[in-house]
């Protein structure tokens, strides 16, 4: 039995909370309003060189408190629930909003919006983990990699349980919320051979604990990884073709969301405004978002305003079929919320038809890519310019590995000339196949 | 990683003080010095941080007042330190109870310990900016009505003007240190930032220029006099010339540095890879570097958390430390790392004061404060002159490193190609890359022309934001690795 002081607050607690918050607010002169209270536990160990590093525990709670006084807003959100103070907070966030200018745009969701459907998609696993068995499942990661000779040292390495319940209302008379739960385990070892050192990580995330990856293969992978980077080489400046492994390929996912989220349709700061039905990538490609994937990383049920959050097809044949919508920018952009005011849910890649050795094969000379670091993608003008590290590989075998190079271009021309490989896998919340792209520029000596 | 984010973000030690957080709430001083007492008697470090914080965001965009809203968080984080061990409990409940239930997890954590608790730290009355509420400083009104005429002011200077963004972020942060044996320490620290970003269009092509400016001091300090309209010229400016920019170039080549923001390069080449985290650890490439010479002749960085009213700056660390300027590379020579109690303790020296954290939700990690290059003889009329063929980087988004390997990026968003010793066109968002201990290796000059950054930088490692400052002068590396489409 798990002790009651490590468990969530109930729905009905918070539920109680919202109504009285909601109440409130109304007596202070909101004529609209809205209440989120969230609440989550998560306890963590890290370990390093397989002993103890450090434990975290964390509890907390958070109110954010939304008056609307026609069509003037404000927010407050607190981590005091306490009542005088959210009194206070109340009778300050009314205040606020009187004095802020109005917007004829601002407004709760439309009634039929609202989600009322069934919750069943098992987001939230009861495992309670004890502190000594995250200590002996990650430790079994570290002692797994430290197999490999060439392992030295770690960077570290951690198990962590997240449990988080809460409750959205609002005076439209919707009030809904449900629990979830993340367990997830990374290894991230440090691999030394002639004055080369190199790190490289594995982890896995689910919302099941029995669903995480072995530890033994987190361990196994992570020495590999790193292993497979010592003494790296730098190329020369060229044009070359790339092929981006999954962990990599699945950022152009989010850059494409970011481009398409309808506050930058709205104010024109993508490169893909007013591109609803064009062909932006090539005729092979499809994107989905899909909130209701039975314990899926990403679903969800609706959006932080409540809004029904629904499967999406953004990308049919190449052709961009939607934008992602809250309420707000839908009606700048005269378009209903489709339950997207908290981002993707599931988004993905369909598979393509290629595999993956056919992929490395596809010329006789390529760069695989399976780190990039810094923030260069301008989603205004779509230039892609990052630093990168990964392999040469030719006729289809890895060479030797490469590192501080650049890779450049423009997101239109990567779109359009993709490659999708068929090993799609749902390890994160935003997932891709191993990706070929025929022509990127490549900084090197 | 250092970014331009755009996240929000009197000083006394008091002995047997009564603490301001513990009056009203469900636990009194007293019980929590002698649950605190308890739990940490066995350990070698380890104390209450106590945080109560009022942050304030209002923002503009597309002609509208966009957002304005308000945050108070207040919570508590129970460290107890045993070697390298560290077991941390937080919770915003700040009651009898819920403190028990944290003394219990931090004592089934380091269960069998047998530490021996190092009361020393040092005192000081230090005080780097003034206990002000840069919040309540300043009206909402006014801060409405001056974000109103800023993009009035912006859209009145060119019909390429398409948006502008303008926010203001303001943050007062009340922190309290309770360790056993009754030391106290207090800190209150404010902080502001105003940024402004503006979208310009001109013949189909679309460009965008940011400014900001901020630091421990009222808004009114960096509006006066209407500065305001130079963060709004300087974000145009910027923009504006990106306009003409032509695509960067690819491959090896000299790099001038401005001064200023780009410092960002010293943040991420050297800076993290000399927390003293990564070098206890050995995971840093520089921890058996001390001694040596990791840099040019004539290159000397320090760290310095004791700047008047800079964003970077503390009072005391979030352990308590005073902080001080810290030598980092003296002429070339690696001298220091830089330190919270825990690492120097492991590495048998003292803290820097470099001790910090985002908030009591977040453990204690060494952390730059105003990592600086001191000046050196040189013009950046003298190094633009010197180069046949390279870039002159003015600002940057952004930057990144890897402490193991070295490796550290940064994306240029104002660059010019030189040629021939002039400056020329404008270049596209490029990425420079390069490896932390040989690129300061190859620095040929040092500018005479050292600024501080206008106080805009969050610094992000292990998911922890903090702010910081950096800064530099003009300086010319000999060969840098640009990430562009033109070869």
């Amino acid at each position: 039995m798990v002790p009651s002081f490590r468990m969530l607050k109930e729905d009905e607690h918070l539920k109680k909370l919202a109504e009285n918050f909601l109440t409130n607010l109304k007596k202070s002169g909101a004529s609209d309003s809205s209440v989120l209270i969230s609440n989550s536990v998560s306890e963590s160990v890290n370990i390093r060189n397989k002993k103890l590093d450090g434990s975290t525990r964390s509890d907390s709670i958070n109110v954010v408190l939304t008056a609307y006084v026609g069509k003037k807003k404000s927010s407050i959100s607190s981590s005091n629930l306490e009542e005088d103070h959210i009194n206070e907070l109340i009778k300050k966030c009314v205040d606020t909003a009187k004095i802020t200018p109005e917007d004829e745009l601002n407004s709760l969701p439309d009634s039929e919006l609202y989600f009322k459907g069934i919750k069943n998609l098992d987001l939230y696993d009861e495992t309670f983990i004890e502190n000594s068995k995250k200590i002996d499942f990650i430790k079994e990661a570290e002692e797994q990699a430290f197999k490999k000779k060439e392992i030295v040292n770690t960077n570290g390495s951690g198990f962590s349980q997240n449990k988080s319940n809460f409750i959205l209302a609002n005076s439209n008379g919707f009030i809904d919320g449900y629990k979830s739960s993340n367990f997830s385990a990374y290894c991230e070892v440090v691999a030394k051979s002639n004055g080369s050192m190199e790190r490289d990580y594995e982890f896995s995330s689910k919302r099941f604990f029995n669903d995480l990856l072995e530890p033994k293969e987190i361990g196994q992978k992570a020495s590999e990884l790193a292993i497979n980077k010592l003494k790296p080489r730098k190329i020369k400046s060229k044009k070359m073709k790339v092929v981006f492994d999954k962990r990599i390929a699945k950022n152009f996912l989010s850059s494409f969301a970011n481009a398409i989220t309808s506050s930058t349709i709205a104010k024109g700061t993508t490169f893909l405004k007013d591109k609803l039905n064009n062909q932006i990538f090539n005729d092979k490609i499809n994107i989905v978002d899909k909130p209701d994937i039975i314990k899926g990383i990403g679903s969800r049920y609706f959006d932080i305003e409540g809004a029904s959050t629904n499967k999406l097809n953004l990308v049919e044949n190449g052709v961009l079929k939607n934008y992602l919508i809250d309420t707000y920018n839908g009606k700048k952009i005269k378009m209903k919320s489709n339950g997207r005011a908290s981002g993707t849910t599931n988004l993905f890649f369909e598979n393509g038809h290629e595999d993956y050795k056919n992929l490395l094969n596809s010329s006789k000379e390529i760069v695989y890519i399976n780190e990039t670091f810094g923030s260069g993608v301008n989603i205004i003008t779509g230039d892609y310019s990052v630093g990168a590290s990964g392999f040469m590989v030719q006729n289809g075998e890895f060479i030797y590995p490469i590192s501080e190079i650049t890779i450049a271009g423009n997101l239109n021309e990567i779109f359009n000339k993709m490659v999708l490989g068929n090993d799609l896998e749902f390890s994160y919340s935003t997932n891709s196949p191993t990706m070929f792209v025929d022509e990127l520029t490549i900084g090197g000596k | 990683m250092l970014n331009w984010s755009l996240i929000l973000n009197n000083f006394s030690i008091k002995f047997n003080a009564v603490s301001n957080f513990l009056k009203n709430k469900n636990l009194n001083y007293k019980k929590a010095q002698s649950l605190i007492n308890n739990t940490l008697v066995d350990c070698d470090d380890g104390e209450l941080y106590l945080e109560d914080t009022k942050s304030e965001s209002i923002l503009l965009d597309d002609n509208k007042i966009k957002s304005s809203s308000f945050k108070r968080d207040t919570g508590y984080g129970l460290r107890g330190v045993i070697e390298d061990k560290v077991a941390y409990s937080h919770s915003n409940d700040i009651s009898e109870k819920s403190l028990e239930m944290s003394c219990d997890n931090i004592k089934s954590t380091l269960k069998h310990s047998n530490g021996k608790y190092n009361h020393s730290i040092n005192k000081t009355n230090q005080k780097f900016y003034d206990e002000i509420d840069p919040i309540e400083n300043k009206s909402l009104g006014t801060k409405i009505e001056l974000l109103k005429e800023i993009n009035k002011y912006v859209r009145s200077k060119d019909e390429c003007v398409k948006q502008v963004t303008a926010n203001f972020l303001g943050e007062h942060k009340n922190v309290e240190i309770l360790r056993p044996g009754g030391e106290l320490f207090t800190d209150s620290r404010p902080l502001v930032r105003i940024n402004v970003s503006i979208l310009v269009e001109k013949n189909g092509r679309k460009e965008t220029g940011m400014y900001g400016v901020g630091g421990r001091q009222s808004y009114d300090n960096y509006l006066k006099n209407d500065d305001w309209k130079k963060i709004c010229d300087e974000a145009f400016r910027m923009a504006y010339a990106n306009l003409e920019s032509k695509p960067s170039p690819a491959g090896e080549m000299k790099v001038v540095l401005g001064p200023g923001w780009p410092a960002i390069l010293i943040h991420e080449a050297v800076g993290h890879g000399l927390e003293g985290d990564f070098n206890r650890k050995k995971t840093s490439v520089f921890h058996d570097l001390v001694g040596k010479k990791v840099a040019s002749d004539g290159v000397t960085i320090i760290d310095d958390g004791t700047i008047d009213k800079k964003r970077g700056s503390l009072n005391i660390d979030d352990e308590g430390t005073p902080t001080e300027k810290t030598v980092l590379i003296e002429n070339g020579i690696l001298k220091n790392f830089m330190q919270d109690r825990m690492n120097a303790r492991l590495m048998k020296t003292k803290s820097t004061g470099n001790g910090r954290r985002e908030s009591y939700k977040h453990v204690i990690m060494p952390r730059m404060r105003n990592t600086i290059m001191l000046n050196g003889n040189n013009t950046q009329e003298e190094m633009i002159k010197s180069v046949d063929k390279g870039i002159f980087a003015v600002s940057f988004g952004g930057g990144q490193v890897d402490i193991t390997s070295g490796k550290f990026v940064f994306n240029c968003t104002e660059a010019y190609e030189i040629v021939n010793g002039k400056i020329g066109s404008p270049l596209k968002g490029a990425t420079l890359i390069g490896d932390g201990p040989s690129s300061l290796k190859q620095v040929l000059m040092v500018g005479n022309d050292m600024k501080l950054d206008p106080g805009i930088g969050t610094c992000g490692k292990a998911g922890q934001g903090v702010p910081v400052g950096v800064g530099q002068p003009s300086m010319l590396i000999d060969n840098m690795t640009v990430g562009g489409t033109q070869l």
